[in-house]
């Protein structure tokens, strides 16, 4: 870099280096030296070495971009650089009617669909007052701890496979697959199932659903056994969690960070408790806790996540109410198609809200839910027309990562991967 | 969330810093005077609301002033949420950086200087955070065209291509 | 040697019946004679197929090709992707290189990490304008034969998002297969794989370089 050294980042005369290059310069490192213990004077700058785990990197979960300073193998500090997906959503999300939201906020959380529907669909339904019926309340929470079942699935893999164990990943796709079947019988997609719309959901879940439903979650809390099983009597896997990258509950707070990793420090926040949406209230289930806050713990808290999802899914399809699963609201949800034959008012209803939209009425309505990767809210302004005003969607992997720079500070390298593995960062959501 | 009159008194003991509340959907909001952010959400800390749970920019478009930051705070003890929001004229966009007491706003309100533009001083590190550091111009701004740029039509190109030279 | 002894003892015996000689061109003789069919017994005078039946004999057992197409053959059966999932894409990826679709059956489990010892690249997800540029670097420092498959509607096209964050991959990088789908399904994918390995079969240099009108910027010998 000594060719860049000495150009200005304006590059007036001189042949300036690329932009690219440029770009790396403005990222400054001077706060690292301050924290270098026992090692004195200007000799700090040649200790270190600052090496960038690029966006292409097998272990990276997605493309994030990581500007690390080591000095040796212990990490000194660490820059995320991200915004290597972004794509836009939120602008996007301004030019499309309300419903149409729906698919494109799907593909933020690319792990959690279901959640961002959820996030989006209740802050839209609490702008426009429209209530949702109980059986669509339960179908909603059956696919969303799926999905929660499903995203913990990915993470073990992709965790076990940055360890080194690469047959977890095998055995997780396989149980996706399962949960990837169920989606595809209650809404055709497996992935980004547009199947949660403003007002309930889009469809009856079929015959045969609750039957293999019921199957899979008998076969699930075994093969959730087998994985603790393997994993538990690693002594790598052990060695490589147990102890490592801790932080303590009140700096996680103050980050900002929600979710498994605060649980795992001890603090036993979760909305689906704290503050419940669509009758989680209901259900009885409890929330696993960590006590030291350590990769272990972060990773023995998701895996009984999946256990107590499992049990949340089996109350919910006992329970299944009968009824409507969408508001009767025909201003908010589509007639049923057979009641267009006869009904001028159906008809009506389906053709505005499939051309225009319906409208909500102006306002600002920020909510949250628990996302399998902490508080997942939606902020939604509308000014009274067809198309919102502004969606943001709070994510809780955009928030987490800064916690990323405290928990790896002093650690090696090696305890910075499964470190960035156990914080579970879904690129996707980051960059929106 | 607190009730209509929890937030009046809540506003109340703000004093001069509130400029308007607003409960809406069981939902409070407090507007705030941009200059005193800082210590509007000291004084929330110490009311219980020690989670700041979201920064995030909005565009006003047409009203003024135009860029408004929100503020989301949650009060972990009683489940309780409080929304804080400043709005900022295009022409003076700066706003003071909460980060020093709240370290989970650091990237956020890198994302609302990106996205938005609002200036936040006294931020540790401001730079764009999820566009491309040489990019021009900030895209989550309502007259920000959605493709980038402005859809070049044919019968317009030679004009455009004048204005460009 | 006594069994159970601890020593190993060596015997050697002719190769071939009982009986055949050890002159070289002896043999020589006789594996012709076996190839054209016919036993060895009375060697000097063998049994001889004729016409259809010794075209046929020989078919069974000689195959006789191009080097090129079984170059390209080869190439087809083993390609190595780079791992490189971008966004949602990248989970149906994980899917088709799963348990129920396997794509190690067709032969390309390895992912490698490296782009040097890649030569697929399957870019799974929405490429966004700041990942533009790495991308190409990528593919850039792929060794010839390369190709590219563009997974999903987002790198094809721009799919879902029409705004200023999204690019194409075709705006920067030659792509030989495009797998339309959000997010396409571990079949298709397959699809558009096999598609790709019948491409390469039929002819491993697939014109993109007379398209692209960048003739000249092989890296490798081409024809190699």
């Amino acid at each position: 870099m000594a060719r860049d050294a000495g150009v200005s980042p304006s590059g007036t005369d001189s042949p300036s280096p690329s932009a690219y290059r440029r770009r790396e310069e403005s990222i400054t490192l001077a706060p690292v030296e301050e924290q270098i213990d026992g090692v004195e004077g200007s000799e700090t700058t040649e200790e270190l070495l600052t090496l960038n785990f690029g966006p292409h990197h097998p272990a990276t979960h997605g493309v994030l971009r990581l500007l690390v300073t080591l000095q040796g193998e212990v990490v000194r500090d660490i820059k995320p650089i991200i915004g290597y997906v972004h794509t836009g959503i939120e602008k996007t999300a301004e030019d499309k009617a309300y419903w149409k939201v729906i698919p494109i906020v799907e593909r933020m959380d690319y792990l959690s669909y279901y959640f961002n529907a959820m996030a989006y669909c209740t802050a839209v339904e609490t702008l426009m007052e429209v209530d949702i019926p109980p059986r669509g309340q339960y179908l909603r929470v059956i696919h969303l701890e799926l999905n929660r079942i499903a995203s913990h699935l990915i993470w073990l893999g992709t965790s076990a496979l940055d360890l080194g164990a690469v047959s977890i990943f095998l055995y997780c796709l396989r149980e996706r697959e399962l949960i990837l079947d169920l989606f595809e019988m209650s809404s055709g997609q497996r992935m980004h199932t547009r199947y949660f719309q403003v007002g309930g959901v889009i469809e009856d879940i079929p015959a045969g659903f609750e039957a293999k439903l019921r199957e899979f979650l008998k076969v699930m809390p075994e093969r959730a056994d087998e994985y603790g099983a393997i994993l538990n009597s690693n002594e790598i896997v052990l060695q490589r969690l147990r102890g490592t990258c801790p932080l303590d509950a009140e700096t996680l707070l103050s980050l900002g960070v929600t979710g498994p990793l605060l649980r795992a420090a001890g603090n036993p926040w979760d909305l689906r408790k704290a503050a419940p949406y669509s009758s989680y209230d209901h259900f009885s289930f409890k929330i696993p806790v960590g006590t030291v806050g350590d990769n272990y713990d972060r990773f023995a808290v998701r895996l009984a996540e999946i256990y107590e999802s499992v049990h949340i899914i089996e109350q919910a399809l006992d329970g299944l109410p009968e009824g409507p699963f969408i508001t009767e609201d025909r201003k908010v949800s589509l007639p049923p198609r057979h009641e267009l034959a006869t009904s001028m008012e159906a008809l009506i209803h389906h053709f505005k809200l499939v051309t225009e939209g319906f409208r909500v009425p102006p306002g600002e309505i920020y909510s949250p839910i628990e996302s399998p990767r902490g508080e997942l809210a939606c902020y939604v302004r509308s000014d009274g027309s067809s198309k919102p005003a502004r969606v943001h969607m709070r994510d809780p992997s955009f928030v987490n990562l800064q916690a990323l720079r405290h928990m790896s500070r002093g650690s090696y390298i090696a305890d910075m991967i499964a470190t960035t593995a156990m914080l579970d960062p879904i690129l996707g959501g980051i960059d929106r | 969330m607190p009730d209509a009159t929890g937030l009046e008194l809540l506003a109340a003991e703000l004093g001069d810093a509130t400029l308007e509340t607003v409960y809406f959907r069981e939902r409070a909001t407090v507007v705030v005077d941009p200059v005193q952010i800082r210590s509007v959400l000291a004084s929330l800390r110490a009311h219980g609301f020690t989670f700041l749970a979201s920064v995030h920019g909005v565009d006003h478009y047409p009203e003024e002033p135009r860029l408004g930051v929100i503020y989301e705070l949650l009060d972990m003890g009683r489940v309780d949420r409080i929304t804080v929001k400043i709005r900022v004229p295009l022409d003076d966009p700066r706003v003071e950086s909460v980060t020093a007491d709240w370290p989970t706003a650091d990237h956020q309100e890198r994302e609302v200087y990106d996205m938005f533009g609002v200036v936040f001083e006294g931020h540790p590190d401001l730079r764009r955070i999820l566009m491309p550091e040489d990019y021009e111009g900030h895209p989550q701004r309502r007259d920000f065209p959605i493709g980038g740029e402005p859809v070049i039509f044919t019968r317009d190109e030679s004009k455009w291509l004048e204005t460009r030279e | 040697m006594a069994a159970g002894c601890a020593r190993v003892e060596v015997k050697r015996e002719p190769a071939g019946p009982a009986g055949a000689s050890r002159d070289l061109r002896v043999r020589n003789l006789n594996s012709r004679q076996l190839l054209r069919g016919g036993d060895l017994e009375g060697a000097n005078r063998p049994a001889q197929l004729e016409g259809s039946d010794f075209e046929h004999y020989v078919s069974e057992r000689v195959l006789t090709t191009t080097l090129d197409k079984t170059v390209a053959w080869a190439r087809s059966n083993s390609f190595f992707p780079l791992g490189f999932g971008l966004a949602c894409c990248a989970m149906e990826q994980f899917q088709a290189a799963g348990p129920r679709m396997d794509i190690a059956r067709f032969g390309y489990e390895a992912f490698r990490a490296s782009p040097r010892q890649a030569d697929l690249i399957i870019l799974a997800g929405r490429v966004s304008i700041k990942m533009a540029p790495i991308i190409r670097r990528l593919y850039d420092q792929m060794l010839e034969p390369k190709w590219a498959i563009s997974m999903g509607a987002c790198c094809s096209s721009m799919g879902v998002f029409n705004n200023y964050a999204l690019v194409p991959a075709d705006k920067f990088m030659p792509i030989d297969v495009h797998v339309p789908g959000c997010p396409p399904r571990p079949e298709a994918l397959m699809h558009g794989i096999l598609k790709l390995r019948k491409m390469v079969q039929d002819d491993p240099d697939m014109g993109w370089r007379e398209r692209y009108d960048a003739v000249g910027t092989e890296e490798a010998p081409s024809g190699a």
